[in-house]
């Protein structure tokens, strides 16, 4: 995850609280969706930016999951995401991203 | 409508080993933050040899030997299937060694800011001398050379940027001020490096095409870089820089900017000054970058593979008036991500790929050829980044299934006829929708293809000032043949026009 980006999301998990955050990500591939995950919750797997080493076990979903997808207006969502649900692997992101929630993320819900 | 055609194209490489280590930004970021990592003493049994480079089939792909249906049959991983008896020079350029084009940043640089040994320079005239390319005028600007002692001291007291070539120093970039830092060595080494690749592009451009340089009035540079001093960091003007030393005398010229999509703008923006009729001839030219030299680097290494982004990039494409031969530049069905578009996919693909089809009322099916972000695969997919082009046709035939120009179970038969594996280096600009105009003009000419559409994006937020995306296209089109001839009135015609109006008056008046 970019370094910048890192900054923002440990800044606003300090200002709003853990519990406050929910970290939405939308990378075109599992494996990257799944480091972004990985990052804001077990820390940044890389070691290179602010994350590096900080468990901030924050809720995170990708923009194909189903969490996501329910709760959002279906036309909103078909205008904006419908075509890239065609083109991406959904099984695969969400699997991944799936996993990485389950193993890290300090919540339970 | 008289529209511009696409003249002529040329694409060079520059095989840069030790640039990589000492000039990609990875790598000297890494250098600064953990000096002593895996990574770093890992790096350099990763880097590849130039005959190697050459051998390389996207490489070979880029310079014009091969064409992109070729990369579909050739084994791979590409890296380890190098195409034998393959030539440094190529059909529309070149891929160049790294110690020859160090004499080339010696002979594009204006203000004695390069300095080489005299050892090396004695060994890079006779390589240049030998070159077909680099005119006796261009190989005088090399000169005789330092002594090791006086480039040492300018690189330990005064922050000179050393450049290697296989290991060893040969030389170093001044700093050209002592407090602006848009005048430091740095700077002007990366600015150095685009010059000297554009004017090499802008070489072969003439060479092989045919070109007489004096009819070129107008070049646009459109790089991803930025000259200038501390009172105006973004000044210019890289065009006319490279226009001088490539020879076009009648020219002047600009920069058009906009990430990786400035080509394309800069097709647009060339063929709409040729049809205007404001200048016939207009060179689109831009070099590459060494900081994005190795940028995906440490998923290489990681992966136990070469260090495949260890060539810069350039390109130069000639846009001229109607010939009625050469394929047109439809300027009247422009794709154009604007303010209000919106950044998803979907919003980007359909201002760019779907609304000057609509406008011609055209399918999805009826462009033969998408040329988007042609990235090589092979250096994306390792880093997770996935494979760029094929994600752009993914999304390109969903929305030809949402306007049911095609059914979704035809996504993957629309990939394989209207796509391409990509071949182009992660240079930014490079990739992106140019690296097919050559194929393009060639495919078109021999009736393979009736249309192609360039397309280039470009990621504006790395640039801090807006969080908007960006976006263009042009659709290249087989030229209809003889171009429209102004229809000019005669003298003649006028007086009979006009005796016709009077004797239509008179014959009122009698009536009446």
């Amino acid at each position: 995850m970019d370094l910048e980006n890192q900054k923002r999301v440990k800044e606003l998990t300090e200002k709003y609280g853990a519990e406050n955050m929910i970290v939405l990500i939308g990378g075109a591939e599992a494996e990257a969706a799944g480091l972004a995950a990985e990052t804001v919750t077990a820390g940044d797997p890389t070691f290179a930016g602010p994350l590096a080493g900080v468990q901030l076990g924050l809720r995170v979903y990708h923009a194909v999951e189903p969490e996501f997808k329910e709760a959002v207006d279906p036309d909103v969502y078909d205008e904006q995401i419908g075509m890239m649900e065609m083109v991406l692997d959904v099984d695969e992101i969400i699997e991944e991203v799936k996993s990485i929630r389950e193993e890290y993320c300090k919540f339970n819900d | 409508m008289n529209f511009a055609v696409v003249k002529g194209t040329s694409y060079v490489l520059v095989h840069t080993k030790d640039m990589v280590i000492n000039n990609g930004t990875t790598q000297t970021t890494e250098k600064a933050i953990n000096p002593d990592s895996e990574y770093l003493k890992k790096l350099p049994n990763h880097l590849r040899d130039f005959d190697d480079a050459v051998k390389y089939l996207p490489n070979q792909v880029y310079i014009g030997n091969n064409r992109p249906e070729d990369l579909k049959n050739h084994p791979q991983p590409w890296y380890e299937n190098p195409v034998e008896g393959a030539d440094r020079f190529g059909k529309l350029g070149e891929i160049m060694p790294e110690d020859e084009f160090i004499g080339l940043m010696k002979i594009v640089d204006a203000f004695d800011l390069v300095k080489l040994t005299e050892e090396f320079t004695k060994d890079v005239r006779a390589k240049l001398e030998a070159h077909p390319l680099i005119r006796d005028d261009l190989v005088a600007r090399l000169k005789t050379g330092e002594d090791l002692e006086t480039i040492e001291k300018l690189i330990n007291e005064e922050h000179a940027e050393p450049l290697l070539t296989d290991g060893k120093l040969v030389g170093c970039v001044k700093r050209a001020h002592d407090v602006d830092q848009n005048l430091n060595a740095h700077v002007l080494f990366e600015n150095l490096v685009v010059k000297a690749s554009g004017v090499l592009a802008g070489l072969h451009l003439i060479d092989k095409n045919n070109i007489n340089p004096d009819e070129v009035e107008y070049v646009i540079e459109c790089s991803e870089e930025a000259c200038g001093d501390m009172n105006q960091r973004g000044g210019g003007n890289f065009a006319k820089s490279i226009a001088e030393l490539v020879g076009f005398k009648n020219a002047t010229g600009s920069d058009t900017r906009g990430f990786c999509a400035a080509p394309t703008h800069a097709l647009i923006v060339a063929s709409s000054l040729v049809q205007s009729g404001a200048v016939k001839n207009v060179v689109v030219l831009a070099g590459g970058s060494t900081a994005k030299l190795g940028m995906n680097g440490k998923s290489h290494v990681e992966k136990n593979m070469p260090i495949l982004e260890d060539v810069i990039g350039g390109f130069a494409v000639l846009v001229g008036e109607n010939d009625g031969v050469n394929p047109i530049l439809r300027t009247d069905l422009i794709g154009r991500h604007t303010v209000g578009t919106g950044s998803s996919p979907q919003a980007v693909m359909g201002a760019l790929v779907t609304k000057p089809l609509e406008k011609a009322e055209l399918k999805i099916t009826d462009i033969d050829k998408y040329s988007v972000e042609m990235q090589n695969p092979e250096v994306t997919k390792p880093a997770g980044a996935g494979d760029v082009p094929t994600a752009n046709y993914k999304m390109i035939g969903a929305l030809g299934v949402m306007r049911k120009d095609l059914e979704r179970a035809q996504i993957n038969e629309f990939i394989e006829k209207h796509g391409m594996p990509g071949w182009a280096p992660t240079q930014g600009h490079i990739p992106s929708g140019v690296p097919y105009v050559g194929f393009a003009r060639e495919d078109i000419l021999e009736n393979k293809i009736n249309r192609a559409m360039i397309v280039g994006k470009g990621s504006l937020f790395l640039g801090r000032m807006t969080n908007l995306f960006d976006g263009v296209s042009i659709i290249m089109e087989k030229n209809p043949g003889k171009a429209e001839e102004e229809k000019g009135v005669s003298e003649e015609e006028v007086r009979k026009l006009v005796a016709e109006a009077m004797r239509d008056f008179a014959s009122h008046l009698l009536q009446d």
